[in-house]
């Protein structure tokens, strides 16, 4: 008997039993299921929810392969700061791949191993098939969490996350708060100390604080809030050969899944657009407060109100936020118009928090965090927008 | 004077097995079945008991909140069987057709001398009140109730359906006769909608308001209409008359007879020839599609693929309908069919579906859900083809949940179960859009009346 029939015996055997929406869960992930339409329409398209969440997959791929290597390359940027010199000669090297296969893949692992377990756990006890959410959201943990992140402390907040951001609602399609965001939120507030400053950024440098042999990796932000400079060059930043959270540093290829997740019609132009609108916006506003002189350079918070504001688009997390974190379709806006509002607030908040957060510079997560909540108030105003327009039509009408 | 309307957002599916143009007729059916559940909302108290003679025309059942309102058989032979459900609620009745046919005379009639009163009464007569239906909650129309406006689409833009230009083709006088009867029934316009480039027969009717229709479906649909001429407000009502059933009426007030023959367009690729046959509301399916019709793993649909239901091998041509669609069924499993790319579907997106590279390939589509039913996720898709000024998944969400208020106010007196059809075929949580909108509508007709 073929590997279909098997299965499909196997499905029959599970049905109405505890354990069928976990053999479900294998069984469509090898084969779409051979349900047919029952009433409605007779026909369906071709797009399902495992589709549309593997598109966004795909279009992480290429982040988390540059964060593979990235891992790699800042730690031994850090121990020999010449490596810089020659970033092509020096970047695509197995040693530095290597470093991000021990350590950037157990990331992904833990991820996605806790984050499902979860699922499943939660599935069979209230008899609903596992639902696609956990696989975008697996994905986009380990691409947002500082390298050296403990995995015990990731597996806490990947529960955390997916029990309070998601599961107590009911659910992938029912959570007000994006899961991703949730966990990072969590190991921010949990481990502060572990998880800002200037030694979590790159691979070892946490182990070797104190010794000779110890090394830093201070973000641009974080060198920034403090009224420094760097000397990563402007490509650096655009290309990501600089240190942050896994995949999230290299804005040209966040802009590339960008293109394709707007090619396929997969993810919200239009809360992408906006929010770098709003960041863009809130970015010369700081920059005319510091012209004005307005602020000085003796000011704590001149290092950030001074940088370009196209610079802010590129550095820390507000590409990835944009393109991946904002546009989630079940905690964003739902109207048209509301994801512009949406994405706008989101932009502008998150340069604002990045400005005047005196303990970790990036305010990405939370302003979408913040903006989650108010999402549903958007939409609610832009609704009933309509419902007044079709009360004055009555009137207009009877008048 | 004709007011264009053109629709942008909206989907054409192209399906395999258009009906070629060539028209059969078909033999009479030895059994003819009436559903009372094609006239949704009516509760049914039969007149005909088993056994009893009745001509072609003459009453089977009335609709137990108005006794006015009667259902026809659409043959002369006797009722042999009574299939009754839950609660001995009657949902099949079968006549066995006589050979000769013999019609009921309902007396010729001039609708251009008939007050509204008398033509209501006519058509209460002769079983043609069903033929109109009204908006909202998309049922049987209440005859106590005024329409602000009566709509007739003449465009069919669904997947496959049949071409009301070819199968109105020389019913001019009918129609004409039809119209001049309903719209006494309106104190409002009566509003014909015909394809943009189109010569229908409905063209050149007068007493008329005309519209040219352009775009995707649902252009087509008479609701996408009535919202671009005059939407319905709260407390308004409009009716709507298909127009195949205008010839129906028109030949009753010309003949005097209640004549059930239609044009039925035969589409889908299990057809081995699409194409049209004369039918009589009620017959076999059959009887007129034997020799044509595959059945071999075949899904056959009294009505189009969207809004169409599903009947059986020896299931009857519904009332309302005048298309069969055949297509095959969907129940295999696909290997990898939710990551593989996609060639032989239709999609709106891209997401390694490449529908979009080929805009006028013809699909042959089968039944199968192409994944599993989920929680409402992605949005703004529905919006790119409901061309209504209605969030749609807001009022999905407002039916589902049941809040009245919301369902007034974001727009439920303005949808019927088809409108929606197209943001279910696309809507990737495989949502059963109609069935949702057709329970809030009913919940809405029978807490507000």
């Amino acid at each position: 008997m073929s590997l279909k029939q098997n299965l499909h015996n196997l499905k029959e055997k599970y049905k109405g039993t505890k354990m069928a929406p976990a053999f479900n869960a294998i069984h469509t992930f090898l084969y779409m299921p051979n349900d047919v339409t029952h009433g409605g329409t007779h026909i369906k398209a071709a797009d399902d929810l495992k589709r549309t969440m593997n598109m966004v997959i795909i279009s992480l791929l290429p982040c988390l392969l540059f964060g593979m290597y990235n891992a790699g390359y800042q730690h031994y940027a850090a121990i020999d700061p010449s490596l810089r010199d020659n970033v092509l000669a020096n970047f695509f090297t197995f040693d530095n791949l290597w470093i991000g296969i021990i350590k950037v893949l157990p990331l992904v692992i833990v991820s996605y191993g806790v984050g499902l377990g979860v699922e499943f756990i939660f599935a069979i006890i209230k008899g609903h098939e596992v639902e696609e959410g956990y696989l975008v959201t697996g994905m986009l943990v380990p691409l947002i969490v500082p390298i050296d992140t403990p995995l015990w402390m990731l597996s806490v907040a990947v529960v955390f996350g997916v029990v309070i951001g998601k599961e107590v609602f009911g659910g992938t399609g029912m959570n007000i708060l994006n899961p991703a965001l949730t966990i990072r939120a969590f190991l921010f507030f949990a481990y502060p100390t572990w998880m800002s400053g200037d030694k979590v950024w790159v691979y070892d440098a946490v182990n070797r604080a104190g010794t000779v042999d110890a090394i830093s990796g201070e973000t641009v932000l974080g060198s920034y809030a403090q009224n420094l400079t760097t000397n990563y060059s402007i490509f650096d930043k655009f290309f990501g050969f600089i240190p942050g959270s896994v995949g999230e540093t290299s804005t040209f290829l966040i802009l590339l899944g960008a293109a394709f997740l707007i090619f396929t019609k997969i993810g919200s132009w239009r809360i992408i657009v906006s929010t770098f609108l709003g960041a863009a916006a809130m970015g010369m506003i700081f920059n005319q407060v510091v012209a004005a002189d307005i602020i000085t350079s003796s000011s704590k918070f001149y290092g950030l109100m001074s940088t370009a504001w196209w610079e802010h688009l590129m550095i820390g997390g507000l590409a990835f936020g944009a393109v991946y974190m904002a546009t989630d379709p079940v905690t964003a806006s739902q109207t048209n118009k509301g994801k512009w509002i949406y994405g706008f607030l989101i932009g502008f908040i998150s340069i604002m928090i990045r400005v005047f957060n005196p303990a970790y510079p990036e305010g990405v997560f939370l302003a979408i965090l913040l903006m989650n909540v108010f999402a549903p108030t958007i939409d609610h105003y832009v609704v009933q927008g309509n419902v007044k327009n079709r009360l004055k039509r009555a009137k207009v009408k009877t008048a | 004077m004709s007011k264009d309307i053109r629709i942008k957002k909206g989907l054409d599916i192209k399906l395999v097995g258009v009906a070629e143009k060539t028209t059969t007729q078909s033999s009479l059916s030895s059994v003819y079945a009436i559903k009372p559940e094609d006239f949704h909302g009516i509760t049914p108290k039969l007149i005909a008991r088993e056994g009893a003679k009745v001509k072609a025309g003459e009453a089977l059942f009335y609709s137990k909140s108005d006794e006015r309102i009667l259902f026809p058989s659409p043959v002369s032979g006797t009722v042999t069987e009574v299939i009754r459900g839950e609660r001995r609620k009657v949902l099949t009745v079968k006549i066995a057709a006589d050979a000769q046919q013999d019609f009921k005379d309902f007396g010729v009639k001039d609708a251009s001398k008939m007050t509204g009163e008398e033509v209501k009464n006519h058509l209460f007569a002769a079983g043609c009140w069903p033929f109109i239906k009204q908006r909202p909650y998309d049922v049987v129309a209440n005859p106590n109730q005024t329409p602000k406006a009566i709509f007739i689409s003449a465009y069919a833009s669904a997947p496959l359906a049949a071409d009301l230009e070819y199968t109105l083709a020389g019913k001019e006088v009918e129609l004409q006769a039809a119209i001049s009867a309903i719209s006494k029934l309106t104190a409002g316009k009566v509003h014909v909608s015909v394809g943009a480039n189109s010569n229908s027969p409905l063209a050149k009717l007068s007493g008329i308001e005309l519209h040219k229709v352009s775009g995707p479906h649902p252009s087509g649909n008479v609701g996408t209409q009535i919202a671009k001429i005059d939407p319905i407000n709260k407390g308004e009502v409009v009716w709507v008359v298909a127009p195949q059933d205008l010839v129906i009426i028109g030949e009753l007030l010309l003949t005097g007879k209640f004549n059930a023959t239609r044009i039925v367009a035969l589409t889908g690729s299990k057809f081995a020839k699409p194409q049209y046959v004369a039918a009589i509301i009620g017959a076999s399916v059959a009887s007129f599609t034997k020799g044509n019709l595959n059945t071999d793993n075949t899904r056959i649909i009294s009505g189009n693929v969207l809004s169409g239901i599903k009947i059986k091998e020896t299931g009857f041509l519904r009332y309302y309908d005048n298309q069969i669609t055949a297509i095959p069924e969907g129940d295999d499993y696909e290997f990898f069919g939710w990551n593989k790319p996609v060639f032989d579907k239709v999609s709106t997106t891209r997401a390694f579906t490449f529908s979009w590279l080929n805009p006028n390939k013809k699909y042959d589509l089968t039944t199968n859900t192409n994944g599993e039913h989920r929680a409402f996720v992605v949005t703004g898709s529905y919006e790119q083809v409901f061309p209504l000024d209605i969030y749609p998944m807001q009022l999905l969400k407002a039916f589902m949940y049941k809040d009245l208020d919301e369902m007034e106010a974001l727009g439920g007196y303005e949808v019927a179960p088809e409108d929606f059809a197209l943001t279910e075929f696309i809507c990737v949580s495989k949502q059963p859009h109609q069935k949702i909108i057709r329970e809030g509508l009913d919940l809405m007709r029978q807490e507000l009346g």
